[in-house]
């Protein structure tokens, strides 16, 4: 087969497509959203009826993919790293259930926070979990573990746990594939109470999760994606996972004179680690994300081998790595050959000129500023964000999905006024309802904007799945439908957008106001589609 | 062969369609190539750059290393600069002239000329105008293309090989059109290196 120039991101939905795929759950989030962007755009999958509709969030994903697994199909999963944390009671819990079909949840990890929040290592959520869990260094390995993945998933009876990073999520290579699989027929478990999490029940799949350790770490120490590379010098032995292992080759295009293991699968593999402890002085630790490894193999005390890597500052502690940081700790730094040019300036990312979310904050500045200067504004995640630099300065906090609502009310329950809560129509639907339910029935005095753009859009534009439905899911919940305001962020509505904020601030309840209006990158997308067809 | 290059510009700009040509181009010669591109958040009026790498022998990092790049490819011209440190010694900057101004602390005019002039390997012109000469101001990074010939490391009849396949589907008068701006630019740039 010849090669295909993909992203990481692309190579796992290939793969995926490759093995059988029945259905990909997945909301979008930065590195991941491009999987399940491929596979919506894949001939096959329309063909082949597979799923691949967004969810509305990580959570219904996961489940839904477990229901799928629980009718004997494969599903993939897609989420960013902070996804997981939504998705984290059905992930954590699908470990003690088991699989049936093949599962691969995908973990796009995020270090330097290119667009995140945190650079949690999602590493520990497949220890947590006590599954395998895979680190591919390279695009072709991220096919090759996924196509493997779901056979390996079903083999063992459990999901299994793809993290990535940016870098090979959002980087292309030639990437090679194999044979398409038919997809799975439907079948059951034999065991009818296998997803019956009854205490009881659950304490028998605990034990039996744990009876499988040692054949988890087997198939480590036995797996291709773990390669012990011998070295001559054994004064130091390095330990390189996933991408980590590409820097380390970066530094050494001729050969490593030290030895090397490479990690791609977990639980570490023990057999390589002990040898390569023991025929070694000291040990490096590259991995991209947090001290995972490192951590473990230092122990709290560092009262054994003596280990180098993020917690000794032989590498930074944060950030993800470079060639030249994994080079630096190699004792082998790249020579600067330009200085950096003193008159580069940074350049933030901004709201794009045109948008509504820039009239919904030109008007909420004025009147908060002007009318309410102890106003406090709690914002959400997405691109009016973008609010909280030039020219606005408009909002206190951005802390995860939906946040927005709940902060503002438990600000309101303080006592404080006025307590506003930014937030777009897909993080809304995402994460924002529940915390809605909340403010409603105990009547907290907040006003909500609901930033209406009808998509997701910092991520591209991906459907939203409360387009069409925002004023009646607000209804439904309970919010006074006197106090639903709608209107057209617009230059020429801005006496009307201020008369209504007025109102609605004033109201001494839950009001939710929704600027509604077209993302113009969406829209100009949609119109060059409608143009090509 | 190896080439390490870094395109460069603000969100929105284009940079992506510059290195889809030359991935195509590379990708005729059997060669190796990595790109890791940016998305998501800084798209947004942001700076935005790609680390495109192609050698005749595997390649182990998605990223170029500090003083190992070959060529800078930049639409913007503060924005080539911000990636100085990459770029080896005898390495080239190619890059538009037009500042894209969406900051309000951006250089002047007279500053940055300084600053671009002490770069010793260096194309810097106008792809704006020189694309509305061609024909369309949207192919001012075929333009910016042309002028990386000479140091891409690839012939010009793959190059424009690679513009005549990608623009085929939109017919034959935008293919010429591409061409006459990928010639335009390339045509500069042989000036420079003479």
């Amino acid at each position: 087969m010849s090669k295909k120039l993909l992203l990481g991101d692309e190579a796992i939905a290939q793969a995926a497509l490759d093995a059988g795929l029945s259905g990909v759950y997945a909301y979008p989030g930065t590195p991941s959203t491009e999987i399940t962007e491929y596979i919506q755009g894949a001939p096959i999958t329309a063909e082949k009826k597979i799923h691949s509709r967004w969810c509305t969030n990580e959570k219904t994903a996961m489940e839904a993919a477990l229901g799928m697994s629980f009718v004997g199909k494969r599903a993939l999963v897609c989420m960013k790293h902070v996804g997981m944390n939504v998705a984290a009671d059905c992930f954590v819990n699908s470990a003690m259930t088991g699989a049936n079909g093949g599962i691969i949840v995908v973990a796009a990890d995020d270090p330097s926070m290119h667009s995140s929040q945190n650079e949690q290592d999602s590493r520990f959520y497949g220890d947590f979990a006590m599954i395998p869990f895979f680190e591919p260094c390279n695009q072709q390995e991220a096919y090759d573990m996924v196509y493997q993945g779901f056979e390996f998933s079903e083999k063992i009876g459990e999901p299994i746990l793809l993290r990535i990073v940016t870098r090979l999520a959002h980087s292309r290579s030639g990437v090679e594939g194999k044979t398409q699989k038919p997809q799975n027929e439907i079948s059951f478990s034999k065991d009818p109470r296998q997803f019956v999490l009854l205490p009881a029940i659950a304490r028998q799949h605990n034990r039996e999760l744990i009876a499988k350790e040692n054949e988890f770490l087997k198939a480590s120490e036995e797996s291709p994606f773990n390669k012990y590379i011998d070295g001559p010098n054994k004064q130091m032995g390095i330990i390189a996972c996933g991408i980590g292992f590409n820097y380390l080759m970066e530094s050494y295009p001729e050969g490593c004179e030290y030895p090397m293991l490479k990690i791609g699968q977990y639980p570490l593999p023990k057999k390589q680690l002990t040898k390569l402890v023991e025929e070694c002085e000291s040990i490096l630790v590259i991995e991209d994300g947090q001290p995972f490894v490192e951590k473990q193999l230092k122990g709290y005390l560092a009262l054994g081998i003596t280990v180098k890597g993020r917690l000794d500052g032989t590498l930074p502690r944060d950030g993800e790595l470079n060639p030249d940081s994994v080079a630096r700790a190699l004792g082998r730094e790249n020579k600067q050959e330009f200085s950096a040019s003193p008159i580069v300036e940074v350049r933030p990312p901004a709201l794009c000129q045109g948008c509504g979310h820039r009239d919904m904050y030109t008007v909420l500045t004025e009147i908060l500023k002007t009318e309410y200067p102890l106003h406090k504004v709690f914002s959400d995640i997405g691109c009016y964000t973008l609010g909280a630099g030039a020219p606005f300065y408009a909002i206190n906090s951005c802390v995860d999905m939906g946040a927005s609502i709940t902060m503002a009310k438990g600000a309101a329950d303080g006592g404080f006024f006025p307590s506003v809560a930014v937030i777009g129509d897909s993080t809304f639907t995402h994460s924002g309802m529940t915390g809605l339910l909340d403010c409603v029935n105990s009547n907290a005095n907040v006003t909500i904007i609901i930033s209406d753009n009808e998509t997701t859009a910092m991520t591209g534009g991906q459907d939203s799945a409360g387009t069409g439905k925002i004023e009646a899911i607000c209804a439904g919940i309970g919010v006074d439908k006197a106090h639903i305001r709608v209107v057209v962020p617009l230059k020429k509505n801005y006496e009307e957008m201020a008369q209504i904020l007025r109102e609605e601030i004033e109201y001494k309840g839950v009001s939710v106001i929704i600027p509604r209006r077209d993302c113009i990158q969406t829209l100009a997308r949609k119109k060059k589609q409608q143009a090509k067809s | 062969m190896k080439k390490d290059i870094i395109l460069s510009g603000v969100g929105g700009q284009g940079i992506l369609s510059i290195a889809t040509v030359i991935g195509k181009a590379a990708l005729k010669k059997g060669l190796y190539m990595k790109q890791a591109e940016v998305h998501g958040m800084s798209q947004r009026g942001g700076d935005v750059q790609s680390n495109l790498r192609i050698s005749d022998k595997p390649i182990a990092s998605d990223l170029i290393a500090t003083g190992k790049c070959d060529l800078i490819i930049s639409l913007e011209p503060m924005e080539s600069l911000r990636y100085l440190p990459y770029l080896n010694k005898e390495g080239w900057l190619v890059t538009n002239s037009t500042p894209f101004i969406n900051i309000d602390n951006y250089p002047s005019e007279e500053t940055l000329k300084k600053e671009l002039d002490k770069v010793p390997h260096k194309v810097v012109i106008n792809v704006d105008d020189m694309a509305k000469e061609a024909g369309s101001a949207r192919i001012a990074n075929i333009v910016l293309l042309g002028a990386t010939i000479p140091f891409l490391g690839i012939d010009y009849e793959t190059v424009k090989q690679s513009v005549r396949e990608i623009f085929e589907r939109k017919g034959e008068a935008i293919v010429e059109m591409n061409l006459k701006a990928l010639a335009a630019g390339k045509e500069i740039a042989d000036k420079h290196v003479q």
